[in-house]
């Protein structure tokens, strides 16, 4: 299933998620037609049962998509879709169709039978038909029908992140967070979605990079030919290997849980390596790749943003220094041999 | 090369289900075993102890059972060797014979040498070195002087090696010298291994204190040695090759980020349940790079496994595992107000005046951080 997924997701994005589309969709354009791909291939249901269409994807298949939405940029909700459908499902909710995201933050209380205060930074929440929440200890599916105003915001790379403002709306569905799940969960998928995305960027970015080099001629010879030239690419090729490592051991360790230790790591590993490869990226690149027209900064851009969304390399390192120091000394070297066993208590973002 | 070298692997229950019983022995046998000998680790010398692992079966472990080993797959090697690199044991006597030595003499070796060579090593009783720098040639070894000549039956041996760690231990030496000229068989022919018994005459060995004051590295002489026709390892004019696959053996293991490792387990200790936001988050980052270090590491180790080559997937290792573990006493030393101290003081403090005057040569042995990067590059396609 996963070279399946991966080779068709990967064919498909090339061919639409191109650098003039991902342009035109910067400032919020709604992609309808790459959304609409999509589907006809059941990327957003992959994870979903097969009586709706679904094709009842684990986690260990559904890294592939996620890279590859993050290789090719792609300006769509497709990997928050997965990830609220699979929350959904696991509450006995179940999947939905249509565009459906996440909000991992915000300050919505129950009224009774009814729901009000804001969602914040919600990915491409301006065009989403359907939001999944957790509030309290209940997961909830609002219909975006219900809100009461979208606050549009962006991030650096121009992505949608809206905050949404809901007052005494009824929810579509709700149920009981499934035993064992944190109140955290989305906040913990999404640090998961996003160090996949950045392995995947990186790993573009590598490519780009080290075929400028190549090409690009200075004082007679191609860049890469020169040491100094080397010496940064071949880091920047180690920060994309941690990555791409990182991300895919989050994935491969979740199930029905999710693997919350592993994706501190990952989301750690793939933000610092965001940080390093971006600058050696714009570096081995020099002044075409501080413009609009060269495709660079769609990669850069992107990094930089989803390196701090759902919890920054700080806000996760001290989540996992805290748990390691409780731990104490003996510990240590058991818990790293064995860290997929550990669930990492997260606590929400603001209160570290 | 491709990054998709790097995916994710697990170590099999069968290799993983080791780890008990090592973990078991080196709480016996380490229990009175002083903080700044655990950071010795691989520096340090105990004919004893590499003696009762040879016992438990736990060197040469993926040579072939008519040897003395255990036909063991390489992640069983792994486990034993990070439990005992994270334990700090003193592994240094049959270090370089265990991981390097052994398996370059079970590729090239005849059944003869194998067979002379391979069971002591097993029974951690046979230890080694290797010569490849010369005063001149470090990190371009193509350019070594040291030469052996064809005599009657056999070959003469001159010149000299340097930084040999552990010479003044060693019963063997496997070296890179030049049978050929280079004018005649290219940069990177007319070179051969030898495997050259230390108590021959004509050779001197000498040890160089390092700036720690410790000794393992040597200058070695050799003045007109005899040596036998099968001193020679593998094909005559080949050694340029052999070495490359040997130095490709030895670059992706734990070894590559655990050298520091003692130092986290004394700052843990001293931190203690509650750290400030300072510890917290830095001791959280190290973790986390730890992980991901081990896991690409586990990918290597699985390229092993499926046959492939991995020595660029295992540059990629050794040199970002050695930027972790030269980092690590520059940050924890920012972490905690407690001096380095080279006698008395507690064991953090020893431990961190030992480690800080090691850490230059982590990105030193087993090839620089240029020359790796250099190999990344070529990689890539760049050079």
């Amino acid at each position: 299933m996963r070279e399946l997924f991966e080779s068709t997701i990967e064919r498909l994005l090339s061919d639409i998620s191109t650098a003039d589309y991902i342009r035109s969709a910067e400032g919020g354009m709604w992609s309808a037609d790459l959304w609409r791909a999509l589907e006809e291939n059941g990327f957003q249901l992959a994870g979903a049962p097969e009586a709706i269409g679904g094709a009842e994807a684990g986690w260990e298949d559904l890294f592939v998509i996620v890279r590859a939405a993050g290789r090719y940029a792609a300006p769509v909700p497709l990997v928050e879709m997965l990830l609220g459908n699979w929350l959904l499902e696991a509450s006995g909710i179940g999947a939905r169709s249509g565009v459906l995201t996440i909000a991992a933050q915000g300050t919505l209380r129950w009224e009774g039978e009814r729901l009000s205060g804001d969602l914040y930074h919600v990915p491409w929440g301006r065009h989403a038909e359907w939001v999944v929440t957790v509030v309290g200890d209940q997961v909830v599916l609002l219909d975006m029908a219900c809100a009461d105003g979208v606050v549009p915001g962006s991030n650096i790379a121009g992505e949608p992140r809206d905050n949404l403002l809901f007052k005494a709306a009824h929810c579509a569905a709700s149920a009981k967070l499934p035993s064992a799940m944190p109140a955290s969960v989305l906040q913990i998928g999404g640090a998961m979605l996003r160090s996949a995305q950045m392995a995947g960027a990186l790993t573009a970015l590598l490519e780009l990079t080290s075929g400028y080099a190549a090409e690009r001629k200075q004082f007679g010879k191609p860049i890469a030919s020169f040491q100094a030239i080397q010496q940064q690419l071949a880091v920047l090729a180690e920060q994309t290997a941690a990555a791409n490592v990182a991300a895919e051991t989050a994935f491969s360790e979740s199930g029905d849980q999710l693997a919350s230790f592993s994706i501190a790591v990952a989301k750690i590993s793939t933000a610092d390596a965001a940080s390093i490869g971006a600058g050696i990226g714009h570096s081995v690149h020099g002044a075409i790749g501080f413009t609009q027209e060269y495709s660079l900064h769609l990669l850069t851009r992107r990094l930089w943003a989803w390196r701090s969304e759902f919890g920054s390399s700080t806000f996760w390192s001290t989540q996992l220094g805290k748990y390691v120091c409780a731990a104490g000394e003996q510990a240590f070297w058991p818990m790293i041999t064995h860290s997929k066993q550990h669930q990492l208590p997260v606590a929400e973002i603001g209160s570290v | 090369m491709s990054i998709s070298q790097f995916k994710y692997s697990v170590i099999p229950e069968e290799a993983e289900a080791l780890r008990a019983d090592v973990r078991c022995f080196l709480k016996e046998s380490l229990e009175n075993y002083p903080a700044v000998k655990k950071a010795h680790s691989w520096m340090g010398f105990d004919a004893q102890f590499s003696r009762q692992l040879g016992q438990k079966g736990w060197l040469g472990m993926a040579l072939p059972k008519q040897y003395g080993g255990a036909d063991a797959s390489p992640f069983a090697r792994y486990v034993i060797i990070e439990e005992l690199l994270a334990a700090g044991a003193p592994v240094s006597a049959h270090w370089i014979a265990d991981r390097q030595s052994a398996p370059l003499i079970l590729r090239f070796g005849t059944p003869a040498q194998k067979e002379k060579y391979l069971p002591p090593i097993c029974r951690g009783e046979s230890y080694f070195c290797i010569g490849m720098s010369e005063p001149n040639s470090g990190s371009d070894l193509a350019s070594i002087k040291t030469n052996a000549q064809r005599v009657d039956a056999g070959w003469l041996l001159n010149g000299q090696k340097v930084w040999t760690t552990n010479a003044q231990h060693s019963h063997y030496m496997i070296a890179l010298v030049r049978t050929g000229s280079q004018a005649e068989s290219g940069r990177h022919g007319g070179m051969s291994q030898f495997i050259i018994d230390l108590t021959l005459p004509g050779i001197t060995v000498r040890p160089i204190a390092d700036l720690a004051g410790g000794e393992h590295f040597n200058e070695v002489f050799f003045d007109n040695v005899r040596l036998d026709a099968d001193a020679l390892i593998g094909e005559e004019g080949k050694g340029w090759d052999q070495v490359t696959a040997e130095l490709a053996f030895e670059r992706s293991g734990p070894e590559r980020f655990l050298s520091s490792i003692a130092l986290m387990h004394t700052a843990l200790a001293l931190i203690g349940p509650r750290p400030d936001a300072l510890q917290a988050r830095d001791i959280g980052r190290i973790t986390a790079r730890l992980l991901t270090l081990r896991n690409m590491s586990l990918a290597v180790t699985q390229q092993l496994v499926d046959g492939n080559n991995p020595a660029w997937a295992a540059s990629c290792v050794k040199d970002l595992g050695n930027v972790f573990e030269q980092e690590l006493p520059e940050t924890l030393q920012l972490l905690l107000e407690e001096q380095a101290q080279v006698n008395g003081g507690s064991d953090h403090a020893q431990v961190l005046a030992y480690l800080t005057q090691m850490a230059p040569s982590f990105s030193l042995r087993g090839g620089t951080r240029e020359i790796l990067r250099g190999i990344i590059a070529r990689g890539l396609g760049l050079r």
